[in-house]
């Protein structure tokens, strides 16, 4: 463990603050998928990079913790690299690429392929918390609409998709119902990961700092995305297998390889797609 | 089913309802007249829950609609309720097709079955007569009289008990009023329904009501059986609206 | 066959280092010191004071050299600063007609009580590029001087309010909400409207306040008073029980002076729109006092229908360091989402030629 930053708290927020963020998560997990307002800090990151997410991953760090940092899946995207490092340097914690050796995975866009334990956490950051946001922007009229558990105007959005387009046309960022009672965003992550969130065995928190709220699905807890019974929810991947490892069932990012139209699929989820790419190099020692 | 006893609101010094009554018994239309600033959109507003009495109460099925919680009245609006506004834009998402628009209220009370639910917005575009073809269209490519008539369709389709109309055919041409009127009439026969209906039009109260209420200065002066009101009124005043409509 | 990029943590290294290097700029020029912008950069230095809700000119000048010269870059290090700062407490309200003047002006009087004073202002001056500038080592430029400072005078909406003509505010009880603190909630209180327009855009704020100008939302504004100057701030510590002066800082204050109707409750008078910053602001608070009297038409019974009537749009989008994140964080990566967008069209395109075909065929 690498010594932390002069001059600063473990893990840069002070302990009356974690405090109030803790206090703010527990509410959360007691609520599933119910977003609570916090006093958001202003972070030495920008808002919309993952302030929420460095903000609740402060709060719950610990010494011991094994952190891991994840942008569009992968370990090595430009911000992940500048949070990880953050908390190398605000918090000296030992960090991971592995998802498997993660305690604490901060992610953005994404969720791990391999299914995550109980003892994980998967900290999301969210841009906009509030899954209304596009059919009603007032939050004083969507605190209501959520208090009311009235979502009549959500199943109204995705009837006018099939009308027009013949399916949903939401591809990340698609609402879920959590626990049978709270409509919630999962962040933009794609829809394709939508169904890891149900029952997971690990806690998943979500922190939005620009937007001050945080909400949470405890383990175990059901999360349903919205569909109709004729038009049952799909998630879609590109119909390709990844160029480096093979695999049929995780996401792909399409890479362009010219300018001739040249492409490839390879998986957006960087340590999955390792971590079967080294399993076959020793099997064919 | 709603009985209304001694609502009383004013605003500032002004009376906007004096110890009004007022009962609706199931089936039964009945039509509040009077002239603008007579309080009867008010008294509307009051009977159907959006806004709250100085004095009195008003019951559903012996429910007392302001003490209930919000939630619980939200959810009387979308079920044995309905609201048929004067202006459509009120009472339509204008930027939702018509078939979504007749579905919203179907899935805010649970349906979740796709074509189950085009099939019902089908259903009630033929029964207010818009073109069925026009499912996917935005309302607000339809004319004054389709965008009422969508507004019905839109009420009706889940089978509300007692509906409020508020000046339904204002703003409308009078050869688009009659066809509406007659639609109104209709459907609340076929159905079964309870209306309420505000309007300034005696000619439409004679048409569609079975009871009419005259309303003046928040207090209601006369009311009876419609034929008897009009035919032989008591008050000066409702002498005066009958007669007024006579010469015109 | 296809390698994954990597590398990513060197680039930003050497990003950063390149950043380093084109903040000094050509090495044959003499590097600015701290205490230059802050003497000789003094409204650059009391904006980032603003915005960054901070008031030290030694940590807004060096925010501002570390930020290349971009204000609002240089408010965002100061707030991050400010967040690991420990809370005190709240310190008494300003006591802003003891304020030691260093200009004061009235548009509704033309003389008043201690007098039109006008100060360091670029009011009245022609924007004409002044070449003797870019000479440099000229002589230091000196004012004359009054006999006697400005002495501490009362504020014109004080004089108003005396006759009756001018609604007085609620004193409120307790201490302010404090944003940097607890979320907004909506509708939000007044206190907590005007720390947001305080710290708020610049350029928003003046926009807003410029649209009520132009009749969104207006009501007749008059400068009663812009005041400038220092004013002591007081502070009670929970060991002493009593207020202790604990310094001085440099606040610009703006009363704009509306017209009022009337309503059921009150008789027809003035009502105040307020605006109150850091350091030397008049446009600022100019344009606060505007927004300040917009965001109270809901409390005094006027139609809300413009932009800077609404709370909602004004407060959440008041934020320049809240806004400038959200806005460039669309510059990262956001392959997934598009991944699945594209997937997304993909699908909907091949059922369409489908359809197209079996209807060709038929």
């Amino acid at each position: 463990m690498n010594a932390p930053l002069e001059g600063y708290n473990f893990a840069y927020l002070d302990e009356a603050t974690k405090r109030m963020l803790r206090r703010t998560i527990l509410k959360a997990v007691a609520i599933p998928g119910h977003q609570i307002p916090f006093g958001a800090r202003e972070m030495p990151l920008p808002y919309g990079w993952g302030t929420g997410g460095i903000q609740v991953t402060a709060a719950i760090l610990g010494p011991a913790d094994t952190l891991k940092v994840i942008d569009q899946g992968a370990d090595d995207t430009t911000n992940a690299i500048s949070i990880r490092r953050f908390f190398t340097r605000v918090a000296g914690v030992a960090t991971t690429e592995r998802t498997a050796e993660a305690t604490i995975i901060q992610t953005r866009h994404r969720i791990p392929e391999a299914p995550l334990r109980e003892n994980q956490v998967l900290v999301y950051q969210v841009p906009q918390p509030e899954p209304l946001s596009k059919l009603e922007p007032r939050r004083a009229e969507t605190k209501r609409l959520h208090a009311l558990a009235d979502y009549g105007l959500m199943h109204v959005r995705l009837y006018e998709d099939i009308a027009r387009l013949g399916h949903i046309a939401k591809a990340y960022d698609y609402p879920v119902m959590v626990g049978g009672r709270y409509l919630m965003s999962p962040s933009p992550i794609p829809a394709f990961d939508n169904p890891k969130m149900h029952r997971m065995a690990a806690l998943q928190l979500f922190g939005a700092g620009r937007e001050k709220r945080i909400y949470a699905i405890p383990p175990y807890t059901d999360v349903r995305s919205l569909d109709f019974e004729d038009h049952p929810f799909r998630p879609i991947r590109a119909p390709q297998d990844c160029a480096l490892c093979g695999s049929r069932e995780s996401y792909l990012d399409e890479v362009i390889t010219d300018d001739r139209g040249g492409r490839l699929f390879v998986c957006s989820d960087t340590d999955y797609c390792g971590e079967r790419v080294a399993a076959r190099g020793a099997a064919a020692c | 089913m709603l009985t209304a006893e001694g609502l009383t609101l004013h605003f500032g010094v002004i009376p906007a309802l004096v110890d009004v009554a007022i009962e609706v018994a199931e089936g039964e239309v009945v039509a509040i007249v009077g002239e603008s600033g007579s309080g009867k959109t008010t008294l509307l507003r009051v009977l159907s829950g959006l806004m709250a009495p100085d004095a009195g109460s008003v019951r559903w099925l012996g429910a007392d609609v302001h003490a209930m919680g919000e939630a619980a009245r939200r959810r009387l609006m979308r079920t044995d309720w309905g609201f048929v506004h004067q202006n459509p834009r009120d009472g339509l998402r204008l930027n939702v097709s018509a078939g979504g628009n007749v579905g919203e209220r179907l899935m805010a009370v649970g349906a979740r079955h796709y074509g189950n639910i085009r099939a019902q917005a089908i259903e009630w575009l033929a029964r207010v007569e818009v073109d069925a073809t026009r499912i996917d269209d935005l309302p607000r490519t339809f004319s004054g009289g389709m965008q009422q008539r969508l507004q019905i369709a839109r009420t009706l389709v889940t089978n509300p008990r007692l509906v409020f109309m508020d000046e339904p055919t204002g703003g409308l041409d009078v050869s688009v009023q009659a066809r509406l009127l007659d639609l109104i009439r209709t459907l609340s026969r076929e159905l079964g329904l309870s209306v309420l209906i505000v309007t300034h039009d005696i000619a439409a109260a004679r048409l569609l009501a079975d009871r009419i209420l005259v309303m003046r200065r928040g207090r209601v002066v006369e009311q009876g059986l419609t034929d008897r009101v009009l035919d032989d009124p008591q008050h000066p005043y409702t002498q005066l609206l009958v007669s007024s409509v006579l010469a015109a | 066959m296809y390698v994954a990029v990597k590398g990513g943590e060197r680039a930003i290294s050497a990003a950063h280092a390149w950043l380093d290097e084109t903040r000094r700029g050509d090495p044959a020029v003499p590097e600015l010191t701290v205490a230059q912008v802050e003497q000789q950069m003094p409204l650059a230095v009391d904006r980032v004071m603003a915005e960054g809700s901070c008031h030290d000119r030694f940590l807004a000048a060096l925010a501002i050299k570390q930020a290349k010269g971009d204000l609002i870059e240089a408010a965002f290090l100061l707030r991050a600063y400010r967040t690991t700062l420990p809370r005190f407490g709240a310190s008494a309200p300003l006591e802003t007609g003891a304020m030691r003047l260093r200009r004061r002006i009235s548009a509704t009087y033309k003389d008043l009580p201690g007098g039109q004073v006008l100060g360091p202002t670029f009011d009245y001056t022609h924007r004409l590029l002044d070449f003797a500038l870019a000479a440099e080592g000229t002589e230091r430029a000196t004012a004359p001087e009054a006999d006697a400072p400005v002495p501490a005078v009362p504020r014109v909406t004080e004089l108003l309010a005396r006759e009756g003509l001018m609604q007085r505010e609620d004193p409120g009880d307790g201490e302010p909400g404090d944003l940097t603190r607890e979320p907004l909630a909506f509708p939000a209180a007044r206190d907590v409207r005007l720390q947001n327009l305080a710290r708020g855009d610049e350029g928003f704020v003046l926009a807003l306040g410029y649209s009520t100008q132009r009749g969104y939302g207006g009501n007749h504004p008059f400068v009663g008073e812009i005041r400038v100057g220092h004013v002591a701030v007081e502070f009670t510590p929970p060991e002493l029980g009593f207020p202790i002066e604990i310094g001085e800082i440099a606040v610009t204050e703006c009363q704009m002076v509306n017209q009022f109707k009337g309503s059921r409750t009150e008789p027809p008078q003035f009502t105040r729109g307020y605006g109150l910053v850091f350091g030397h602001g008049e446009r600022r608070a100019m344009a606060m006092a505007l927004v300040d009297r917009a965001l109270r038409s809901a409390e005094l019974g006027e139609d809300v229908t413009a932009p800077a009537q609404d709370q909602e749009f004004v407060l959440y989008h008041s934020d320049n360091i809240e806004a400038t994140g959200f806005v460039e964080h669309l510059k990262l990566p956001h392959y997934v989402d598009f991944q699945s967008e594209l997937e997304n069209l993909r699908t909907i395109r091949a059922a369409l030629v489908r359809e197209s075909l079996r209807e060709a065929a038929e």
